[in-house]
């Protein structure tokens, strides 16, 4: 296979046995003397796990950094929502957990799509994210006796997921928002809040700064630095529906795909199994229930297709536990591809509740039974809470209704093994890389990946770079920030100009439906083909019938969605360029024509194996695909199997 | 939606800071129970972008009530009428067909308006940045466990820990103090043993950024802890007292016998 690798991808990935890599890259890795340091200006977009423990790590070692975030406040970032856990090889639970188990299990729940030596070295790292959270005093689950408490998460057979109540997420970007906070009382880090990162300069092939919008008065800005970090997260809006925040979005990493790093497997989205089914047309977004509901929870539905009685009413020998019963050995905590699979073949064949039957029972009846309500309370408190207060239902005494929803997106900008894009000096981090989760990401390994990112990684991968040199002094008066700037303006003034009759979210909305429906759980050569066809021409009127309304110069929500949504449009169609290349089914990524006779996931390995990376060649041509072939030398390809 | 109900709404609407805002009368119809407040609002909006008028702007993000960033007064109070609940997980259930809501911005001179709903809290990341962290450099942790922490005191901190900094404490407070936000940061902390080095000049700094930044005092109305989405008790106040009386009366220069570095 060694022809399907392109030229133009170096993974950089270190020589020798797959637990020394990372110890010998960073011995081999060049140095910034301290006293240089502060001579360097590193820009950081984003402040989720990624950007903020990024930002607060590299403004210790004595870096200027210029953190970059669209809300009023730098702990809003969508990583706060995560609700589970985090993943850690602490093997505290004295269960068989070790830093090769959890790489296996990565690399195995990613369906052997990932690299292995970055997904080794998240393993590796993870222990001292855990010791690193403690020590800031992320408030994390402790036992009676005062050590951590662990809980069991899908994918997984040992307990290794820490967690604070259903808020780990919350607590984790306080710890990293609280270090990056401190960093800013030093002096070593400068907070620009409210401003959206609409492009990338690059300055003789190098990222050397970016373009901003000040969402308050809408000033185009230019700002210059040695290097550029994206942490900007995923593009599973791109959906209109999904557990995504609102002002979640992809076009800091998109304008860096037309500035030439390469996009990395776009269609490898996760469908999340337990969210909160779709009430209505006004339906905003998707509230997820956290997978660690699936260790107490039962799914199933009714043996009989559309059976409309209430749940309590059906009998336990009506009822199918259909995960019980299709994965044994792995039950309710199979991987969230499978999960969902299976949620959708059940709803399909008739057999989904709710008023739309597009919905499947989480049932903690059986739970409760055994453990006492108080017990259940205290595990999953706050998330019965939010359920009540969204379907106005009391969990406690009535079966949860779930459906899967978008909820992240393993795709994104191709990065090396020192987390570099394709363009020189920009790196991308956290869900914004394509790095770690290969097609599938399992339950609590978001969290340890942005922190790894962060804490762990880039501290070493940047010094390299930087001392690299070639850095010229740059200004952001110079001609190449001007020319960039133009064209943002000239982006934003075609946008108001339009003068159409559909508002942005609208057309959004229609764009999330083509997707849903064909590059969503399940997905065909047709239904890929009619939705390139289909986004191009709801594209075309876009840009004919688009109404912005209000003006440039104040704060405009309508106006930031509307430059969001045209950006979706063209990674919308990169996706399921992908999707229809990609003639195999792996991890979210589920071609009806590749499934085995029981309906899982059939993938080609002596075909796929590798990584399909986009590069952009022009608004009017085709995308061009380079491929990172994966080399497993440590860990066999097997069929996944988790009967 | 044939059970859609009528709302009336008098909304706070100013173009931005310097100008002057009054309340302007919408109504909605068709809304279903199923929605939620904002969603209610995203409805409208599209509405009135079909009129060709400019839409309202609030702010939302993740509609989760984690985030913290949504917040309106709604029918004088903060986040509305369900307790424990921030705005954007409010929903239109609780209301009635006919129902007239008046929603306006959080309140106060540490929070100006920058347009119709949408408030600058800047203000609270300046208290954090004054103290509200543990100063551990990334790599210096010891062993997780190294420390035991007994569950009640975990519990504890995380209690106040869930604070999602909203400021609906400071809107609904007759002095617009920001005391419970800060109270809550320093009574997390303390509760840890990894918060203790650092207890005293944190809560002296953390007040004094308070204080700075234009936030009233606190005088125990307890309105803070009426209307908190995450119902963080006003006990972390007295923690906070009791905190700064300590940082009072210790005494830096033998501590700095014991533990150099330490206070």
């Amino acid at each position: 296979m060694n022809e399907q690798q392109s030229k133009k991808l170096d993974s950089k990935v270190p020589a020798g046995p797959l637990a020394e890599k990372w110890d010998k890259h960073r011995f081999d890795s060049k140095l910034v003397n301290p006293s240089n340091k502060r001579k360097f200006t590193l820009i950081v977009v984003g402040t989720g796990l990624a950007g903020a423990s990024a930002a607060a790590s590299l403004g210790e070692l004595g870096y200027n950094v210029k953190a970059f975030f669209i809300h009023d406040s730098p702990r809003r970032a969508h990583s706060i929502a995560a609700q589970g856990g985090i993943n850690a090889s602490k093997n505290y639970a004295n269960d068989g957990d070790s830093v090769w188990r959890l790489f296996y299990d990565t690399i195995k729940g990613g369906d052997y799509r990932a690299r292995e030596a970055n997904v080794y070295r998240l393993a590796q790292v993870s222990e001292a994210i855990i010791d690193q959270c403690v020590a800031q005093g992320v408030p994390f689950a402790r036992e009676y006796g005062g050590v951590l408490a662990n809980r069991s998460f899908g994918g997984a057979q040992v307990s290794r997921t820490f967690y604070a109540r259903g808020q780990t997420g919350q607590q984790l970007l306080l710890g990293a928002y609280q270090a990056m906070m401190r960093q800013v009382d030093t002096g070593k880090v400068t907070l620009f809040k409210r401003r959206e990162m609409l492009d990338l300069v690059t300055i003789d092939g190098r990222a050397r700064g970016i373009i901003t919008r000040n969402l308050l008065n809408g000033e185009i800005e230019a700002h210059e630095g040695d290097a550029v970090l994206l942490c900007t997260g995923g593009y599973g809006n791109l959906f209109y529906l999904s557990t995504n925040a609102m002002n979640s979005n992809a076009t800091a990493a998109w304008r860096c795909y037309k500035r030439g790093a390469m996009f990395a497997n776009p269609c490898f989205t996760q469908i999340h199994p337990t969210c909160i089914p779709v009430s209505g047309d006004h339906q905003s977004k998707l509230t997820l229930m956290s997978e660690s509901l699936r260790n107490d929870g039962r799914v199933w539905v009714p043996l009989k297709a559309g059976d409309k009685r209430p749940p309590s009413q059906i009998p336990e020998q009506e009822r199918d536990y259909y995960l019980e019963r299709r994965y044994p050995s792995f039950g309710n905590l199979v991987p969230r591809d499978v999960a969902s699979r299976a949620a959708k073949a059940v709803c399909d064949k008739g057999m989904g509740v709710g008023t739309t039957g597009q919905a499947v029972y989480l049932d903690f009846a059986e739970a409760i039974g055994r453990l006492g309500e108080a017990v259940i309370r205290d595990r999953y408190g706050n998330l019965f809470d939010m359920y009540e207060m969204i379907t106005g239902e009391n969990p406690y005494k009535t079966p949860m209704r779930i459906y899967p929803a978008v909820h992240y997106t393993m795709g994104g900008l191709w990065v090396d093994y020192n987390l570099m894009t394709t363009v020189p000096g920009l790196f991308a981090l956290g869900e914004c890389n394509f790095s770690d989760h290969g097609a599938n990401r399992l339950g609590a390994s978001a969290l340890m990946q942005g922190l790894a990112d962060g804490y762990f990684v880039i501290p070493y991968t940047i010094g390299n770079y930087l001392a690299g040199g070639g850095l010229d002094k740059v200004s952001a008066d110079q001609e190449e920030f001007k020319t960039v700037m133009a064209e943002v303006n000239g982006r934003i003034g075609k946008l108001l100009g339009i003068k159409g009759k559909r508002d942005p979210r609208d057309f959004h909305r229609q764009l999330g439906k083509i997707m849903w429906d064909n590059v969503g759980m399940g997905r065909n050569e047709a239904g890929l083909k009619t939705a390139i066809t289909e986004i191009g021409k709801l594209r075309e009127e876009y840009w004919q019938n688009l109404r912005v309304p209000g003006e440039p110069t104040t704060l405009n929500k309508y106006l930031e969605f509307a430059g969001r949504v045209a950006d979706y449009f063209e990674l919308g169609e990169l996706m399921a360029r992908d999707a229809l290349h990609r003639e195999e089914s792996c991890g979210g990524h589920f071609r009806e024509e590749y499934q085995t006779s029981e309906g899982e996931a059939q993938r080609r390995d002596d075909q796929f194996a590798y990584v399909a990376a986009w590069e952009f060649k022009g608004d009017k041509a085709e995308p061009e695909m380079h491929k990172e072939e994966l080399k497993f030398e440590n860990v066999e390809l097997k069929q996944r199997s988790y009967k | 939606m044939n059970d859609g109900m009528k709302i009336h709404l008098r909304i706070w609407r100013q173009p931005n800071g310097k100008a002057e805002g009054e309340l302007v009368d919408y109504t909605i119809e068709n809304v279903s129970p199923e929605m939620s407040f904002l969603e209610m609002l995203d409805v409208l909006n599209q509405q009135i972008i079909a009129k060709g008028e400019i839409p309202i702007e609030f702010d939302s993000d993740c509609r989760e009530g984690i985030c913290g960033s949504c917040g309106i007064v709604i029918d004088g109070v903060a986040h509305g009428p369900v307790k424990g609940t921030a705005t954007c997980q409010l929903h239109m259930r609780h209301f009635k067909d006919g129902d007239t809501i008046v929603l306006e911005p959080w309140r106060a001179n540490a929070f100006p308006i920058i347009k119709d709903l949408v408030v600058d809290r800047s203000a609270l990341d300046s208290i954090i940045t004054a103290g509200g962290y543990v100063s551990v450099h990334t790599g210096s942790a010891p062993d997780a466990n190294a420390n035991l922490i007994g569950k009640y005191a975990a519990d504890k901190a995380m209690d106040a820990a869930a604070c999602i900094g909203c400021g609906a404490c400071v809107a609904s407070c007759p002095n617009a103090s920001a005391a419970l936000f800060t109270a809550a940061k320093i009574s997390h902390l303390v509760n840890l043993p990894q918060g203790l080095t650092e207890r005293a000049r944190r809560v002296r700094n953390m007040v004094e950024a308070m204080d700075t930044a234009g936030f009233g005092n606190c005088s125990n109305h307890g309105e803070c802890q009426a209307v908190c989405p995450k119902e963080i008790s006003i006990q972390t106040i007295a923690v906070m007292r009791r905190e700064y009386l300590r940082s009072l009366t210790f005494d830096y220069a033998a501590a700095g016998d014991i533990a150099a570095g330490s206070d």
